[in-house]
C-alpha cells in the first residue's frame, strides 16, 4: 500500500480549480454547439439556400415561414453537435464554437431568438436550497456517451465532492433525478417508477440532447421524445454528450451557485 | 461462425446471412438462406447463434424450429407489438407499448427452499447502465445467474432504414458512445465496399490513429473500473484521471472528447494536425501508465481478488462466441486487425496479446498489453502518416452491399449495409462487441459467490449501449 501513497502524493493534487479559475475546465479545443451568424445567413446565387437545415440529422435546424424573426429556426435542444450544419452553410453563418455551457431552466431558452434579452430572466427557485445536494441517476436509453462522462465527474480531475454534489444509490435519498437517453419504451415503467419512489421536493434535470428531446435515435418502435410528457423537468441540458464542466456548470446553477448562461439560444455574458 | 442476420431481399421475402471466417482466408464468407417459413435452429451446432437466431424471432417474427432457448430476448415479454417491428406491416414509428413485467425464466429444480432471488436493476447503484440481474443464492453462493438486457433497446438498426449512405454515418457514431470511432469506421467501410470506394493513404493513418485513441482511453477507464471494483482507491484515481488525461487528448486533437464528427464515408471529413506535438504526449502518458501497470501488478491484495476470478475455458469462449481481449484472455488468438486487415493496419505492426489463463488477471493482463501496443501503433501511424488528400468520392450504387468490421477496445464489431433500389440504407445489422460477450459473461457467474461478482463483471469490460442498441 504504501507504494500507491506515494505515487498519489507525488502527483500533487490534481484537481482543476474551474469552476473558481476559469480557463481550467479542462475543455481546451473542444466544440460546442455551433453559433448561428445571422447576419451572414441569406440567398445563395438567388436562390432560397437551406443547406443546413437539409443536412441536419435531427431537424435542429428548420426554415421559419415568415422572416421577421431571421430565416432559421434553430432549436439547440435538438443540436446533437454533429458540426454538419457548418461543414455545410456555404455562407459562414453557422460556425464552430466553444459554447458548452448550455444549461437552462426554461425549454424555451434552447430556442434561438433574434433578440435574447427579450427571453425571460431565470427565476431564482431554489432559495434555501444552500446544503450538499444528492443526484440520483437513470439511464433511460442513452449510448453511454453521457454515462461515461458522469463517472468522469468523480474523477480526481473534477472531483465532484469537493462541490457538494454526490450521487446517491437510493431514489429515496436524492434530491435530483437526472435522466440521461431517450426514454425507451422498456424503460419508461422503471424511469417512473424511480421518480415516484423519491421523496418531495424533487427536481429533474434532463442531461444530454437525448433526453432533451429525444436525440439522433428518437421516435421509432423503441425510442420515446426524451423527457417531454413522462417527468416535469427543472433543468435541460443539451450535448452530444455535454462535457463534464457542462454537467457541473447546469448543477451548480440548479442550485443557484452559477448563473445560466444560455438566453434565446446563445451564450449571453 | 461470426453472426447471422436478416433482411428483406425483396418485397416480403425474407433471406438470413450468416457470416463466417475461414482459417487461412482473409475475406469473411456469406452464407444465404432464404426463410419463408420456419428453418431450423443451428443454435445446437453453433450456441453462439442462440442470441442471434432469438433477436430474428422478436424483430422478423420468424421462428426457429428445435431452438435450445425460445425465450423472447430483444423484445421483452411485456412487449406486445400488432406485428414484428421489422415487418413491413409495422406502421412506420408506432412506439412500441411495453408493459414492465418480471423476466420469464425456466424453473429451478430440486429443493429450493434455502435459495433466494435478488432481483437487481435496471436502475442500480451509482452512474451504471441500466440492465437487471437475477441472481439465485444461497448466502454467499450464487447458483445461477440470469442478466436481462434489452431496456435500452432504441431499434438504431431501424433508424438507418431510408437514409441517404453517408448520412449514417452520425447515427452510427451514436450506438455505442464509447465506441463512436469503431462503429462509425465499420459503417464506413461496409459503405465504401458497398461502393468500391478506396480511401486515400493519408485518412487511413488517421483512421488508425482514431481507432488506438479509441483504445487507450477505454481500456484506461477499465482499469480505473476495476480498481473501484477491488477497492484499491488510489489506483482507481490513477486510472480515471489517466483516462481524463487522453479524453482531452482527444479534445486537442478533435474537438470531440469521443473523437465523433470526424469520420466519413471515403475518408474524413476534415483533414487532422498530429504532428509534431501528439506523439510526445503519448510518450509520457505511456510512461506514467507502465508506472501504473507496474504498480497494479505488484498489489498482492489486488491480484488476490483477481486471480482465478470468473475463469473462462476456452472451448467456451469459443463456443459461446467470446469476443476481444476476453477471448484473447482464454487462449484464442484472434484479432481482426491483423487477420482481417482493414484501415492501414496491414502496413503497421500489429502485436497481439494472447493469455492462457482465462481469469480476469490474464483479462486485465491483456488489456495492458493491449495499451503499450496501441502507444506502439498511435506514435507508428502518426511517423509513418503520409500526406495527401484525406477524402474521396464514391457513389453508392443502388442495390449494393457491403460489410464492414472493426476490432473495437471490446472486441469484433460487425456492420453489413444494405442499399435498397432507391440507393437509400434499406437494411443495417450491427453487430456489436458486447452482444457477443454478455451472451458469454452468464457462464462466468454460474457457482460463483458475490463477493467476485463486481470484480469479474469489471473485468469483461462490458457495455450495454452497444449490446442493446
Amino acid at each position: 500500500m504504501p507504494q500507491w501513497t506515494l505515487l498519489g502524493l507525488l502527483q500533487g493534487k490534481q484537481t482543476a480549480p474551474w469552476p473558481s479559475a476559469p480557463g481550467t475546465d479542462g475543455q481546451a479545443g473542444f466544440l460546442g454547439m455551433p453559433r448561428y451568424l445571422p447576419e451572414l445567413c441569406g440567398d445563395v446565387s438567388g436562390k432560397d439556400c437551406k443547406a443546413c437545415a437539409d443536412i441536419c440529422p435531427t431537424k435542429a435546424i428548420t426554415m421559419r415561414t415568415s422572416s421577421a424573426d431571421g430565416r432559421l429556426d434553430i432549436d439547440y435542444g435538438r443540436c446533437v453537435v454533429c458540426q454538419l450544419c457548418v461543414e455545410t452553410c456555404p455562407t459562414g453563418a453557422m460556425a464552430t464554437s466553444s459554447d458548452w455551457a448550455f444549461g437552462v431552466r426554461a425549454r424555451d431558452d434552447l430556442v434561438w431568438k433574434q433578440d435574447a434579452a427579450a427571453a425571460p430572466a431565470p427565476g431564482t427557485q431554489m432559495r434555501g436550497f444552500r446544503r450538499s445536494l444528492h443526484v440520483r441517476h437513470v439511464d433511460a436509453g442513452s449510448c453511454n456517451g453521457c454515462e461515461s462522462e458522469l463517472q468522469a465527474l468523480n474523477n480526481p480531475f473534477y472531483n465532484l465532492h469537493r462541490l457538494g454534489i454526490f450521487f446517491t444509490a437510493s431514489p429515496r435519498f436524492a434530491d435530483l433525478l437526472l435522466v440521461t437517453g431517450p426514454v425507451t419504451q422498456p424503460m419508461l415503467g422503471p424511469l417512473r417508477a424511480t421518480y415516484e419512489a423519491m421523496a418531495e421536493p424533487r427536481w429533474v434535470v434532463a442531461v444530454g440532447t437525448c433526453a432533451v428531446s429525444g436525440g439522433i435515435a428518437e421516435g421509432g418502435y423503441s425510442s420515446r421524445h426524451g423527457l417531454d410528457g413522462v417527468l416535469p423537468v427543472d433543468v435541460y441540458l443539451p450535448g452530444c454528450p455535454p462535457n463534464p464542466a457542462a454537467i457541473i456548470q447546469a448543477l451548480l446553477m440548479f442550485l443557484d451557485r452559477a448563473p445560466q448562461r444560455v438566453k434565446g439560444g446563445r451564450l449571453v455574458e | 461462425m461470426q453472426m447471422a442476420y436478416a433482411w428483406y431481399r425483396e418485397v416480403r421475402r425474407l433471406e438470413l446471412r450468416y457470416v463466417a471466417s475461414v482459417p487461412d482466408q482473409v475475406p469473411f464468407t456469406v452464407w444465404r438462406c432464404d426463410a419463408d417459413d420456419a428453418v431450423p435452429s443451428l443454435a445446437n451446432t453453433w450456441p453462439l447463434l442462440g442470441w442471434y437466431e432469438r433477436e430474428i424471432t422478436d424483430l422478423f417474427g420468424l421462428r426457429f424450429v428445435d431452438h435450445p432457448q425460445p425465450q423472447r430476448l430483444v423484445l421483452h415479454e411485456g412487449a406486445n407489438p400488432p406485428c414484428p417491428p421489422f415487418d413491413p406491416d409495422y406502421p412506420a414509428d408506432l412506439p412500441l407499448r411495453v408493459e414492465t413485467t418480471t423476466q420469464a425464466i425456466p424453473e429451478l429444480a430440486g429443493d429450493q427452499s434455502d435459495v433466494q432471488l435478488l432481483p437487481f436493476g435496471p436502475v442500480r447503484a451509482d452512474v451504471m447502465e441500466s440492465a437487471e440481474f437475477l441472481f439465485f443464492y444461497l448466502g454467499e453462493a450464487i447458483l445461477h445467474y440470469h442478466p436481462r438486457l434489452f431496456f435500452k433497446h432504441r431499434g438504431m438498426e431501424k433508424r438507418f432504414e431510408g437514409l441517404e449512405p453517408e448520412c449514417g454515418v452520425v447515427l452510427a457514431e451514436r450506438v455505442s458512445g464509447v465506441g463512436s470511432v469503431a462503429h462509425a469506421l465499420a459503417y464506413c467501410q461496409a459503405v465504401e465496399a458497398a461502393g468500391n470506394c478506396s480511401v486515400p493513404p493519408r485518412a487511413r493513418f488517421l483512421r488508425v490513429l482514431l481507432a488506438e485513441m479509441e483504445r487507450l482511453y477505454n481500456h484506461l477507464h477499465y482499469f480505473g473500473h476495476l480498481c473501484h471494483t477491488t477497492t484499491l482507491k488510489v489506483g482507481e484515481a490513477e486510472g480515471k484521471l489517466l483516462e481524463e488525461r487522453a479524453k482531452q487528448l482527444n479534445t486537442r486533437l478533435t474537438g470531440s472528447r469521443f473523437l465523433r464528427s470526424m469520420l466519413a464515408v471515403g475518408g474524413l471529413r476534415r483533414d487532422l494536425a498530429p504532428k509534431p506535438w501528439l506523439a510526445a504526449e503519448f510518450d509520457a502518458l505511456g510512461e506514467q501508465f507502465a508506472k501504473y501497470a507496474r504498480h497494479m501488478e505488484n498489489t498482492a491484495s489486488h491480484l488476490d481478488r483477481l486471480i482465478t476470478t470468473g475463469k473462462l475455458d476456452r472451448r467456451l469462449a469459443f463456443d459461446q462466441g467470446a469476443t476481444g481481449p476476453v477471448d484473447r484472455a482464454s487462449g484464442l488468438d484472434r484479432d481482426l486487425r491483423r487477420d482481417h486487415p482493414y484501415a492501414a493496419y496491414a502496413e503497421l505492426p500489429v502485436q497481439v496479446a494472447v493469455r492462457e489463463a482465462g481469469d480476469a488477471h490474464a483479462r486485465a493482463q491483456v488489456r495492458m498489453a493491449e495499451v503499450e501496443a496501441s502507444i506502439a501503433l498511435i506514435k507508428c501511424a502518426i511517423d509513418l502518416l503520409p500526406d495527401g488528400p484525406v477524402r474521396a468520392d464514391g457513389a453508392v450504387a443502388p442495390n449494393s452491399e457491403g460489410l464492414g468490421w472493426a476490432e473495437t477496445p471490446r472486441g469484433t464489431l460487425f456492420y453489413a449495409v444494405h442499399v435498397g433500389p432507391d440507393g437509400k440504407l434499406a437494411r443495417v445489422k450491427i453487430k456489436s462487441p458486447s452482444f457477443s460477450n454478455w451472451r458469454v459473461f452468464p457462464f462466468t457467474v454460474h457457482d460463483s459467490n458475490m463477493m467476485d461478482y463486481a470484480i469479474n463483471e469489471a473485468s469483461f469490460g462490458l457495455t450495454i449501449a452497444g449490446c442493446d442498441r
